[in-house]
């Protein structure tokens, strides 16, 4: 019988020192878990970072994942089936050629805007729940993007 | 007090009472043992290999239950290191590694001897270190040590650039160590062990399942009080042999692939699996649906990560079993009847009746088995016992009659060949007054044959086991069982003399296919008190068994091998 999988995201506290990153994605890469994105960066005025993966899996991968995160030695919290909540940003860039007034209408849609303008490219930004930048994505297709990048999630316990 | 990072090395490990450092210099390292060259705090033992080295300071560490240090340089020096590293990670062996590297400001630079030893090390240790300045080292080495030690047991690396070694800073050790991320857990949860006793006293048959971890925990004792006054049957893990004497009543055996049939028939019958740190590992459960089908389970132990990752755990407890005992047994005392597994325990004696752990003497060629029983009838107590990896480990964890915990060394989770030899060699550095013997095959001893050289010039006798059947016998099993008797490189017909070979190095070698040449050989080597070789001509097609094919049912045992 195969166990359901599904999207989970995990919120890591870690210290904020060398190869901790490294401790943690190994730790993915060695025992065969998947990430599907993960940020890194440091808590502001702490020696702390946090770290937020997006991983798929059972919930008895997702539990082993949990408690192996808490054996590594640097790491002080792991928040796993948290009530969190979630934002990714993404960056887009679209020829000129496109229309500017459309462009704009669909990024304020998803609390974007346009961040840059430039002789052949602009540059779009949004900033949203992960599903809903899935949604930009899509309507953003028929403006002909050259270019996407997506930031991860971040998330923080209500 | 301002001194190098070499001296920090020396004063840290004077500072936690360290008697002995396995090791091997060269270019990164050889700051530190030119401080090494300086004292005479404690001994540091020169191995002919890094891997030994690791290897040695393994044995030494469970056998002395302290633990263990090795030094080695960078780059070749740390890499063969790293088999020991993962070895001792497997077995939760607490042990520190120093390693040497190449100064910081070559660092990255594909620079001679260079290696990305943290990078290296970090999947199979509990903790690594790179060392960038001095004023780190009196901190990092007292938390390698406390890390090692503490928690579920482990090695931990610590990586010393030449430059870091020459640099000086304060050395200071008298902080205590607070890492404000690593707070094992040592008690059990007071509410879980009640319901623990209360699921114990309602079954029927009981099992406890030992592991390893009672022999790291130092807890054997009490698991022998609280089998004693609840009257609970148990089983042995591979690693755990020796928690319970070999002649006690209540020892059902080992468990496992090459487990005994009551063992493995126990433990499809139980209804309770009182797991003490133990893992669930898959030589242990065979197929997992299947496994303790009928049972609830207990599991003690202190690594949480440890608890449901493979079998979902009923009652789980996360703590030192030590403590949870001492917390479990007042209540055993009031709850438990010890009368009530009467017809339980009838149920065991008749599966023990039924397949009893045995070979058959045939022909003239010595039985491996009895070469193991043989060693202990005349040495029993007395010895400690290593080995390397094969056929003869398995006969080894069946037959010999162990006694106490910490007389059994064998590398258990990575299944190392080449452990046994310098593992004795530690063991015999730990336990000068008792026999220091490497149960070995004739294709493990020459993994790490080099050692000869360390135990001569070290004056460490070990006496080397060697059961001699011409093949890599555990593999040529599988492929006599599995793959249709296709014996690929696994024959090894052509070998050296190994009589020869032990003298060349100053040992005393002896070759014996009978079993007065073989009691006449062993007394010898201990009452010369000699590192040995002992070459057995044994049978060379004897199978171990009963067996449990990989992903196979307990309770779906091979008892015999009768040729198609």
């Amino acid at each position: 019988m195969m166990e359901q999988t599904e999207r989970r995201v995990i919120s890591v506290i870690v210290m904020n020192e060398a190869s901790v990153l490294s401790r943690i994605a190994g730790l993915f890469s060695g025992r065969g878990y998947n990430i599907e994105s993960l940020t890194v960066a440091p808590i502001p005025e702490s020696k702390y970072s946090r770290i937020t993966i997006v991983t798929a899996g059972s919930i008895r991968v997702v539990e082993q994942i949990t408690k192996q995160l808490h054996k590594l030695i640097p790491v002080l919290r792991v928040y796993e089936h948290a009530d969190l909540v979630e934002t990714e940003m993404a960056l887009v860039k679209i020829p000129m050629n496109e229309s500017l007034g459309d462009i704009e209408a669909l990024t304020h849609a998803y609390n974007g805007r346009i961040v840059n303008v430039g002789s052949d490219t602009m540059i779009v930004m949004v900033s949203d729940e992960p599903m809903r930048v899935n949604h930009f994505l899509e309507a953003i297709k028929r403006f002909h993007p050259k270019e996407i990048v997506r930031s991860g999630s971040v998330a923080l316990e209500r | 007090m301002q001194i190098s990072g070499a001296q920090m090395v020396i004063e840290a490990l004077i500072a936690e009472e360290v008697e002995v450092v396995f090791g091997y210099p060269g270019g990164a390292i050889m700051n530190v043992y030119d401080e090494i060259y300086k004292q005479r705090s404690f001994q540091h033992i020169l191995t002919r290999h890094e891997q030994a080295a690791v290897h040695a300071a393994e044995g030494y560490a469970k056998a002395s239950g302290k633990v263990g240090v090795a030094m080695i340089t960078s780059g070749p020096g740390f890499t063969n290191g790293v088999t020991g590293l993962a070895d001792a990670y497997m077995d939760s062996i607490p042990l520190v590694l120093i390693s040497g590297q190449v100064p910081m400001s070559l660092i990255g630079t594909d620079a001679f001897q260079e290696i990305d030893a943290v990078g290296i090390s970090r999947p199979c240790t509990k903790h690594n270190y790179l060392v960038t300045d001095a004023a780190d080292l009196p901190r990092i080495l007292k938390e390698a040590f406390y890390i090692a030690r503490t928690g579920r047991p482990g090695p931990v690396h610590v990586d010393i650039p030449k430059d870091v070694t020459a640099q000086i800073a304060k050395f200071d050790y008298s902080k205590e160590v607070d890492i404000e991320t690593y707070k094992p857990t040592t008690k059990g949860n007071t509410r879980q062990i009640k319901k623990a006793i209360d699921a114990i006293a309602a079954a029927k048959r009981p099992l406890l399942y030992l592991g390893g971890g009672i022999i790291n925990a130092n807890a054997a004792e009490l698991v022998r009080e609280f089998a004693r006054m609840t009257q609970i049957p148990a089983v042995e893990t591979f690693m755990a042999r020796g928690t319970l004497r070999y002649d006690d009543p209540l020892l059902i055996s080992m468990l496992g692939m090459h487990g005994s049939y009551a063992a493995n028939m126990a433990m499809s019958e139980t209804d309770l699996v009182i797991g003490l740190g133990a893992r669930f590992d898959d030589r242990v459960t065979g197929k997992l649906s299947e496994f303790a089908k009928n049972a609830q389970i207990i599991h003690i132990d202190i690594d949480p990560a440890s608890i449901s990752k493979l079998v979902n755990a009923h009652f789980p407890i996360v703590g030192d079993v030590k403590n949870v005992l001492e917390q479990m047994i007042p209540l055993a005392k009031e709850q438990i009847d010890p009368a009530r597994y009467e017809s339980w325990h009838n149920t065991i004696a008749h599966f023990n009746k039924l397949h009893p752990l045995s070979y058959k003497e045939e022909g003239d060629r010595l039985k491996p088995q009895w070469v193991i029983e043989r060693i202990g009838q005349l040495l029993g107590d007395g010895a400690n016992i290593s080995t390397d990896v094969g056929q003869h480990q398995m006969w080894s964890a069946q037959f010999y009659p162990f006694t106490r915990p910490r007389q059994w060394v064998s590398s258990g989770g990575l299944g190392t060949m080449g452990f046994g030899f310098p593992a004795a060699l530690g063991v015999k550095r730990a336990d000068m007054e008792r026999v220091s013997i490497n149960i070995t095959g004739d294709g493990s001893i020459l993994m790490n044959i080099q050692e000869l050289m360390t135990a001569v010039e070290s004056n460490l006798p070990v006496i080397n086991v060697v059961l001699n059947n011409n093949f890599l016998g555990m593999v040529r099993q599988w492929q006599t069982l599995f793959y249709d008797k296709r014996h690929s490189s696994t024959d090894l017909s052509m070998q050296p003399d190994f009589v020869k070979l032990a003298e060349a190095f100053g040992g005393v070698g002896y070759r014996v296919s009978t079993k007065e040449e073989f009691d006449a050989a062993l007394k010898d080597a201990v009452e010369k008190n000699v590192v040995a070789i002992i070459d057995v001509a044994v049978n060379r097609f004897e199978n171990v068994l009963p067996m449990v094919p990989a992903g196979g049912s307990l309770f779906n045992m091979m008892l015999e091998y009768k040729e198609k």
